[in-house]
């Protein structure tokens, strides 16, 4: 094997690691940064996202529109949710946590009696390639284009849009947004459905990848914490290059002693950088800018 | 004898409700009934409820950490878990004789606290805060859980003792009482029960002193405002820190009891529910107050297992319907929203209110 095919292999690992960490964090990481609220139920949002496209695609829908779906019914979920709940706990951090995690078990566990322990999966499209001796599945580099392309959405979504300066303003002083006449609360709502459909839209994304059981969410949302953690309140200037970092280390990891191993680096990575780096990847340079 | 009257005199204090002759009698009546229960009740039902027993420890030590500290600790379990796989490695190695399984006990919680304590001081010393405790303790649990779980090849073995993967580890002696005679094996039973009974007597006694005591006082100081308990020149950092490893220490307990009853400790007991589980009770049960996050944890276990009877599918989502609505609708918990409700009219205080923990 030679030097390319190995440097191909590294960056590949690379790039499949970094589109999990940013697509399973990015829907998290929408709603910590714009509310301080932490998701317990982000994995049930991701979960209810791949139960969609998988259910979508069954029905004949291809596959990209099935993932739309998945997305679409995630946020819409999302909406109600912090209609019913979320809305009344914005000055209870903690409680909303607590709140998240109730509905998490109640997601996880009514999923698990109206739809059984297990689905019928879609099969992973594209097929495979082949670089030097090994063989490469395409798909993995399509989501690994997706996470790029939702970071680039988000930075547009957030920064040329009316949406995006009202949902900023929001962030930044409400009772002020409020005064100049954004109605904040649908700002919130709205901002949460985004999370939601982010994690939906992860979920499609990863539907025909993995088998589909009622606790999926469990295996995104330790990636998605750690991200969130390390990057910090911020999702351009925390998430992207905490995924990014993390990304080096899971690989890394993953590479010389297996998936558990790369999830137990993460960790270590994790408690190292909340040591040196209290308030995330992004409230230090947002220090250093200020 | 002064101190100790004084130390005494601590059992009851601003940080517990539950005070005056009227309380205490009651507490001595509940006790005299979980001390005669045994005698009406047969032993597989004994044994039975000594299964809720083992969950409280867990339960009040998170009432300390969370309600007390309002620091939110999700990772309570993964001290159970260590303490249970490291009270069923030490006893499938050294055997029950000669009372060695209260040393591996004392061992297994030991282990539980010193993890805590290397974490804590991470977490704590880099200044963590509330949301970003909850969710790097419960990752911890998570990849805990994940790692035992892939731990099924014959090459994960410590001594004698296979870690078995996803069945986890059993056949661990139970606990053993050395006894002129003959040691007492301490199986699920009359004799079991009393011994937990009185461990739970020795540590819901012994906490409400620690609360009301002036450790306690700052422990409440730093939930309600950690900048001003900074400024009046308490290292908040290290007070966490102790509150935290004495929590975890309490969990390692549940954890080693919970083996040596079932003789068997398997890595969902870290997973996501049953790290769920132990916010329920004592959410629902109410956080800030020792003696509600006690009832509310034997009530809740009792509707859950009766619950569970019908299928525990639906149990959990009972479970986390009770969760949300707790949260919304009686923040402080239910428990302790009736306590106030029940103490009111005796309460010269009452119109005073309790400090709140919003």
């Amino acid at each position: 094997m030679d030097v390319g095919t190995l440097a191909f292999s590294a960056l590949y690992q690379f790039g499949d690691a970094f589109a999990f960490l940013v697509l399973s964090a990015c829907g998290l990481a929408v709603i910590f940064g714009m509310m301080g609220v932490i998701n317990l139920a982000h994995g049930e949002f991701i979960m209810c996202g791949a139960y969609v496209t998988v259910s979508a695609a069954h029905a004949g829908v291809p596959l990209p529109l099935a993932i739309l779906i998945g997305a679409l019914v995630s946020a819409l979920v999302g909406a109600v949710v912090e209609i019913l709940i979320i809305r009344h706990l914005y000055d209870r951090p903690l409680d909303t946590i607590v709140a998240t995690w109730g509905l998490s078990l109640i997601f996880t566990q009514g999923t698990l009696i109206v739809l059984g322990s297990t689905m019928t999966g879609v099969g992973t499209p594209f097929g495979s390639f082949t670089v030097g001796d090994y063989s490469y599945s395409l798909y993995r580099l399509v989501l690994c284009g997706m996470a790029v392309l939702v970071i680039i959405g988000l930075y547009a979504l957030f920064n040329w849009t009316r949406f995006g300066v009202m949902a900023r303003a929001t962030i930044q002083v409400p009772h002020m947004a409020a005064a100049l006449g954004i109605d904040t609360r649908l700002v919130y709502s709205l901002t949460f459905a985004l999370g939601a459909g982010l994690a939906g839209l992860a979920g499609g994304l990863y539907a025909p990848t993995m088998t589909l059981v009622p606790t999926m969410g469990t295996t995104f949302i330790m990636e998605a914490f750690v991200t969130v953690v390390v990057g910090g309140a911020d999702v351009f200037l925390g998430t992207a290059p905490a995924a990014a970092v993390l990304a080096v280390v899971k690989a890394t990891m993953t590479s010389w002693y297996g998936q558990l191993a790369g999830q137990i680096g993460l960790l270590m990575a994790v408690i190292i950088v909340i040591r040196v780096l209290p308030r995330g990847i992004s409230g230090f340079l947002l220090r250093e800018r200020a | 004898m002064n101190a100790l009257s004084r130390f005494f005199r601590r059992l009851e204090g601003p940080q517990t409700l539950g005070r005056g002759p009227g309380f205490w009698v009651g507490f001595l009546v509940v006790l005299a009934g979980a001390c005669a229960y045994p005698l009406f009740s047969d032993g597989y039902t004994v044994g039975n409820t000594v299964y809720f027993f083992t969950w409280i420890f867990m339960a009040l030590g998170l009432s300390l950490i969370w309600g007390y500290g309002g620091s939110l600790s999700f990772g309570q379990t993964a001290f159970f878990g260590i303490a249970g796989y490291a009270y069923g490695i030490l006893t499938i190695n050294f055997g029950a004789a000669y009372g060695f399984t209260f040393v591996a006990l004392l061992f297994a919680v030991a282990i539980a606290a010193l993890f805590a304590a290397l974490l804590g001081y991470f977490l704590f010393f880099g200044r963590i805060s509330g949301v970003f405790l909850g969710i790097v303790t419960l990752s911890i649990t998570l990849v805990l859980e994940r790692f035992m779980a892939q731990t099924a090849g014959p090459e994960w073995k410590i001594g004698a003792a296979r870690l078995n993967g996803f069945n986890g580890m059993s056949n661990m002696p139970p606990l053993t009482l050395p006894w002129p005679g003959g040691d007492i094996v301490l199986y699920p039973d009359v004799q079991l029960y009393y011994v937990v009974l009185g461990m739970l007597v020795l540590v819901y006694l012994g906490l409400r002193i620690l609360v009301n005591s002036p450790f306690g006082n700052v422990l409440v100081a730093i939930r309600e405002n950690p900048e001003r308990a900074e400024m009046l020149g308490y290292d908040i950092r290290k007070y966490q820190l102790g509150t935290f490893v004495i929590g975890a220490a309490l969990a390692g307990l549940s954890g080693v009891l919970y083996t040596s009853w079932g003789q068997y400790i398997t890595p969902s007991s870290m997973g996501m529910t049953a790290a769920a589980l132990p916010i329920v009770w004592v959410a629902v049960g109410g956080r800030s107050d020792l003696t509600t996050t006690l009832v509310g944890t034997v009530t809740v276990l009792a509707v859950f297992q009766a619950l569970t009877i019908h299928g525990s599918q639906y149990a959990l989502v009972v479970m986390g319907v009770m969760l949300v609505l707790t949260v919304l609708l009686a923040p402080r918990g239910l428990i302790y929203a009736l306590a106030r409700l029940v103490a009111r009219p005796f309460s010269k205080r009452a119109s005073n209110g309790q400090p709140g923990d919003a």
